[in-house]
């Protein structure tokens, strides 16, 4: 179906959402508003059988997500199988659920790296977006064990209008932690955060200062820590490269199995996506209907086709498209060449200028409460 | 907690490079490349720059490394030094090198 010529790349990365539990209940989760349960997600067994595919296919990072993955009796276990097939092993955590002892035998079982989630640089903050008391106090406790085991750590903040003010504060705080890497990730609106976009999305001033405030310490602890920036999208002129290209460098697996292109792709209508229960992961790389949808450029329309950045950006994300202008063809509006960039400016203001407090934060059950009324 | 106040290492000639840890080399055989595989990232290698991390163990010194290597391709030393500390350099910056 595509005019692209270029052979279809192996992928780099495989996110592994092992569950969707999680003890926290952040309004701004990329998971999907509807999550299954642990009745729904996958054994051991056939976590082993995807991770022995994906080493096969030339996967070389793996990243252990979820929900929260320590919420798995079996994370040991599955880190220590990943390791032995030589795949890079990151742990992207809460914190919350992990334990001096369990984290010195998942060093001990090869884990490579450590990401740690930060919710606002003070306790009371963290604790009251996270929706779990201690939970920041843990979090310090977790990064302290980081370090004895000598694994290298990664703190991610994601911000937002309750933290916005904190965002260059969380770079120094992640200094202080010893870590050697920080994301700074301006709120990208899918799932929950869509949801909730409307206490979450600060004002431009706020985005822009933050940005600035947080840029000046990339050249202040040079060699110390690497800064990894992603810019707040409603603010910006152009778009992110999402995924650095649908279906081009990784996959996702959810907890029950199915292998997506990104977070929000189920959000596109109509899209075929396989599951790896029923059919080889190599297969579903190479021919998921759902991941053939948006390869290549076949399928862009103007002012994406005649781009001169469309190998750059990809047209940016197919999933904002679809959430924002119901069509996930069309140029990603964030871009100041979309007919429709001026709804990204009448957003923006409409939803900073709500209150922050009131969000709904994210639950597994809310759903169960929907589906029952 | 570290010291906030620290700078930056700076490579000598008798500092000992070596991968922190977290940040391996990796002989790809999907890809038919050596990769360096670090946290969120790796990167594709070429022949020399393989040479070179094969020999950043943390025992060889940087103006050992250089002399082996201008030994291995008769090649100028100078010339091997700049293409050692460029991609060091780099790497130190990355935080995926100790000295």
């Amino acid at each position: 179906m595509t005019t692209n010529t270029n052979p279809l790349a192996p992928p780099s990365a495989l996110l592994a959402e092992l569950t969707y539990r999680c003890p926290l209940s952040c309004p701004y989760c990329s998971n999907p508003l509807q999550m299954g349960g642990r009745d729904t997600e996958m054994s051991t067994e056939e976590w082993k059988a995807i991770f022995d595919q994906a080493a096969a296919l030339g996967v070389l990072h793996v990243h252990m997500s979820g929900g929260e993955p320590a919420a798995r009796r079996d994370l040991l276990e599955l880190v220590a199988h990943c390791a032995g097939l030589e795949l890079y092993t990151n742990l992207i955590t809460s914190g919350v659920g992990l334990t001096r002892a369990s984290m010195a035998a998942l060093a001990a079982a090869g884990l490579d790296h450590v990401q740690l989630s930060i919710q606002d640089s003070t306790a009371e903050g963290a604790d009251w977006i996270g929706g779990y008391e201690g939970g920041f106090a843990k979090k310090l406790e977790v990064a302290g064990w980081v370090a004895e085991e000598g694994l290298p750590l990664t703190i991610n903040a994601v911000i937002h209008r309750a933290n916005v003010a904190h965002a260059a504060d969380m770079v120094d705080f992640a200094v202080r932690l010893g870590a050697r890497r920080i994301e700074i990730a301006h709120t990208q609106y899918y799932g929950w955060a869509l949801h909730n976009r409307a206490h979450l999305m600060p004002t431009r001033e706020q985005s822009e200062k933050a940005y600035a405030e947080v840029e000046e310490r990339r050249a202040r602890y040079r060699g110390q820590i690497v800064i990894d920036h992603v810019a707040p999208d409603y603010h910006a002129k152009y778009p992110k490269a999402c995924m650095s290209g649908w279906g081009r460098l990784s996959m996702n697996v959810t907890p029950q199995g199915k292998i997506l292109p990104c977070h929000a792709a189920e959000t596109i209508p109509g899209l075929e996506f396989w599951n790896a229960r029923e059919i080889p992961l190599a297969d579903i790389w190479a021919n998921s209907p759902g991941f053939n949808a948006y390869r290549g450029d076949d399928w862009m329309q103007e002012p994406c086709r005649s781009c001169e950045r469309k190998t750059e950006d990809f047209g940016g994300c197919r999933c904002q498209a679809m959430a924002l202008l119901g069509d996930a063809s069309a140029c990603d509006p964030i871009c100041v060449k979309s007919p429709r960039h001026g709804l990204i400016a009448e957003i923006a203001a409409r939803d900073s200028a709500e209150k922050v407090e009131g969000f709904t934060p994210r639950r597994i059950e809310r759903i169960r409460e929907k589906s029952d009324a | 907690m570290t010291d906030q106040t620290q700078t930056i290492e700076r490579l000598e000639a008798g500092s000992r490079p070596h991968l922190l840890r977290g940040v391996k080399l990796k002989n790809d055989q999907v890809r038919k490349t050596w990769v360096l595989l670090a946290p969120e990232r790796y990167l594709r290698l070429n022949a020399i720059s393989v040479d070179i991390l094969q020999r950043c163990d943390g025992i060889a010194t940087l103006s050992a490394i250089v002399d082996d290597l201008a030994a291995k391709y008769s090649a100028d030393r100078a010339l091997i030094e700049r293409d050692v500390r460029s991609l060091l350099d780099g790497l130190l910056e990355k935080r995926m090198l100790g000295l």
